[in-house]
């Protein structure tokens, strides 16, 4: 066993430094501050997710009376999120725009956020809504640092106002920095904000469980570890004549 | 009352070997006493196995093997299924969990020899139910219908498209049609939910049957049989039941906090048990940068890639990962050593198998990882490490140098 662990140690001594180089490469992401429990930042982030993203994008496998979740009542729901008389409390959330047409305005069908931050961490989509910039090349105005030549315009702009890329040269190496020409309505500080909100709703919708499933695994483990207590004890009991 | 029972066994024992066969699989089966940690995998095999009949019997209640459906059908039961997410996520830690407990029984066969005469068969029995579970789990993956399910399941299809002459139509008929398809989602739900786990279930009960047949291995490879008392009960030996069936317990206990650990506090395993881009619904027209396949496969994985392709054919790589799992099946007959258990094996078996468990690990993490040309010269490497434990074995387990195993049992 002795030469087991050494020759574990070993590799691990070797793989760790291909560990970080092999992370390296990736592009920096800043850190989603979600905090679930923060039900009127979760509402707020519901509100933001279908005045703004419903437009275009679906989120077809959640059902809007399921923000009874994130304590919403039903008449808020109604109210606060604008539903249009038609559409029923219990439905799925569709998308404003009818895909085809979505697709012939920006080349592709925005894709559905039910579960957008299972698939991209909440750390991209966090930065991703804060690094559009103006971009007079591409087809909608907008260009995007962590999704480069993204097909999505920046449809928070009122909010956060415009960026610009400017590139400065540090000594031969080209540093990229995003400056704000034009202030929105909000400052910066208040647009961050706002888009956590909006990430730490991304987050509740892909996993709407989320919110009950710590609590219960606490309650389970609880029950376990009082069962292990027992069993152990049977055991001990059983077993005090063997030697 | 107790007369009542008594008259009920003895009307059952008239007709069914009631008591007989209690007496012979559980409460006069006499199993080693000196099992230690290591022991604790085919039982906890056996829990995951009933973990993952259950849950799938319910999760297949509410999924709908249609690829227009699949995915939407998922999340509906992660959403609109009353504790579907629950059984959702004890089915897709079950497939993950009964792997670890797989890889740790086997290792434990090869660090005591529990796969030297006399348990030949049992091994084999027990590598047939590891080949059924890959295919078990490689179906089931398909059935979420995400970009890595169907990913996946193309890229490990294509590989039989790769054996010469009949790869082709080969393919096709693992498949159904000549991409994967709907049609392919319907064939692999079939097999994952009836005819696996048929064969699995039958298989472990095999299994069972070969290893009362001749008994239980021990962590000093020495057989309990060859020392009994009058009444020819080994010496060395306990009763199955209360013995063993409590102490199992203890260990199902404890493997059932690390299993809801993970079912409730981190279910993805940071993309290890669900992969991320298994959350994007499968996309033929959209081939992801980067395709792996669940960790369980992954040194298989890197032992075909390290492989070059020859002829412009990935097959010879295809042998080297189909040899790589079958050479298990020879080690009862590749295994020249005089002692069983690695406690009384000399320095080079232990040094084998220490490089192999090494290799094993190496290429199922380089498996996840691209393959750069650093990676690949690495995974290469473990790839002839990890055949030299088999193609060399006859040669160092029979000039190592063992130490003399004792008369009986020893207990640490």
């Amino acid at each position: 066993m002795k030469a087991i662990k050494r020759i574990l140690a070993l590799a691990l001594f070797v793989a760790a430094p291909a560990l970080v180089w092999a992370s390296g490469a990736e592009m920096h992401l800043d850190k989603a501050p979600v905090d679930l429990n923060d039900k009127v930042s979760l509402q707020r982030g519901a509100k933001l997710f279908t005045s703004r993203c419903l437009a275009c994008h679906s989120a077809a496998y959640m059902r809007y009376n399921r923000l009874a979740d994130i304590g919403m009542s039903e008449e808020q729901i109604k109210k606060d999120l604008e539903l249009p008389d038609d559409v029923k409390i219990g439905s799925t959330m569709q998308a404003a725009m009818d895909a085809n047409s979505a697709k012939l305005a920006y080349g592709v069908v925005p894709p559905d956020l039910s579960v957008i931050a299972r698939s991209r961490s909440p750390d991209w989509l966090y930065t991703y809504l804060r690094v559009f910039y103006v971009d007079s090349a591409a087809a909608t105005g907008w260009n995007n640092t962590a999704f480069p030549s993204v097909a999505m315009p920046h449809v928070m702009s009122d909010m956060q106002g415009e960026l610009h890329l400017k590139v400065e040269n540090h000594d031969g190496h080209e540093v990229k920095k995003l400056e704000l020409v034009t202030p929105g309505s909000m400052k910066p500080a208040e647009y961050d904000a706002a888009v956590a909100d909006l990430t730490n709703y991304l987050v509740f919708m892909s996993e709407p469980a989320k919110l009950v499933r710590y609590n219960l695994g606490f309650i389970v483990l609880g029950f376990l570890f009082v069962l292990l207590a027992l069993v152990y004890a049977l055991k001990k009991e059983i077993w005090k004549d063997i030697h | 009352m107790m007369n009542l029972l008594k008259n009920l066994i003895g009307w059952i024992d008239e007709r069914f070997p009631l008591v007989s066969t209690w007496k012979e699989h559980a409460s006069e089966y006499y199993a080693p006493k000196n099992f230690n940690f290591w022991y604790f995998f085919g039982g906890l095999a056996l829990l995951v196995l009933v973990i993952q009949i259950l849950s799938g019997i319910f999760l297949t209640m509410n999924y709908k093997p249609d690829a227009l459906f699949a995915f939407a059908s998922v999340e509906y039961i992660m959403r609109d299924v009353q504790w579907g997410w629950l059984l959702r996520y004890i089915h897709s830690t079950g497939a993950s969990m009964f792997f670890v407990v797989i890889y740790l029984h086997m290792f434990r066969g090869l660090m005591y020899g529990s796969y030297r005469k006399p348990r030949e068969l049992l091994w084999i029995i027990g590598m047939i139910i590891y080949l059924a579970l890959m295919g078990e789990a490689f179906m089931g993956y398909l059935l979420p219908w995400g970009q890595m399910s169907f990913w996946g399941a193309q890229v490990i299809v294509n590989l039989f498209a790769s054996v010469p002459f009949v790869g082709h139509d080969l393919a096709i008929l693992i498949r159904g049609d000549f991409v994967v398809s709907d049609a392919t989602l319907n064939r692999f739900f079939a097999l994952h939910v009836i005819a696996i786990p048929l064969v699995l279930v039958l298989l472990v009960v095999a299994h069972l049957v070969a290893l009362h047949e001749v008994g239980s291995n021990n962590p000093d490879g020495i057989e309990i049989k060859k020392n009994k008392d009058a009444n020819g009960i080994p010496l060395d030996g306990i009763p199955f039941f209360p013995y063993m069936v409590v102490k199992d317990g203890v260990a199902a206990i404890g493997f059932l906090i690390v299993f809801c650990s993970v079912v409730f506090f981190a279910p993805d395993m940071g993309g290890y048990f669900l992969e991320y881009n298994n959350f994007v619904p499968a996309n033929p027209m959209k081939t992801p940068e980067h395709i792996a396949p669940v960790w369980y496969f992954t040194p298989y994985y890197a032992i075909l890639r390290a492989v070059p392709p020859m002829f412009g054919s990935q097959f010879p790589g295809v042998v080297a990962m189909g040899v790589a799992t079958v050479a298990f099946f020879f080690l009862p007959w590749l295994d020249r050593g005089k002692v069983k258990s690695v406690r009384y094996r000399g320095p080079l078996y232990k040094a084998f198998l220490a490089s192999f468990v090494v290799s094993f690990v190496g290429l199922g993490y380089l498996g996840l990882m691209p393959a750069t040309p650093t990676y690949t010269i690495i995974s290469q490497v473990l790839s002839v490490v990890y055949f030299a434990f088999f193609i060399l074995m006859p040669w160092y387990t029979k000039i190592d140098k063992c130490k003399p195993e004792p008369e009986r049992v020893t207990c640490k």
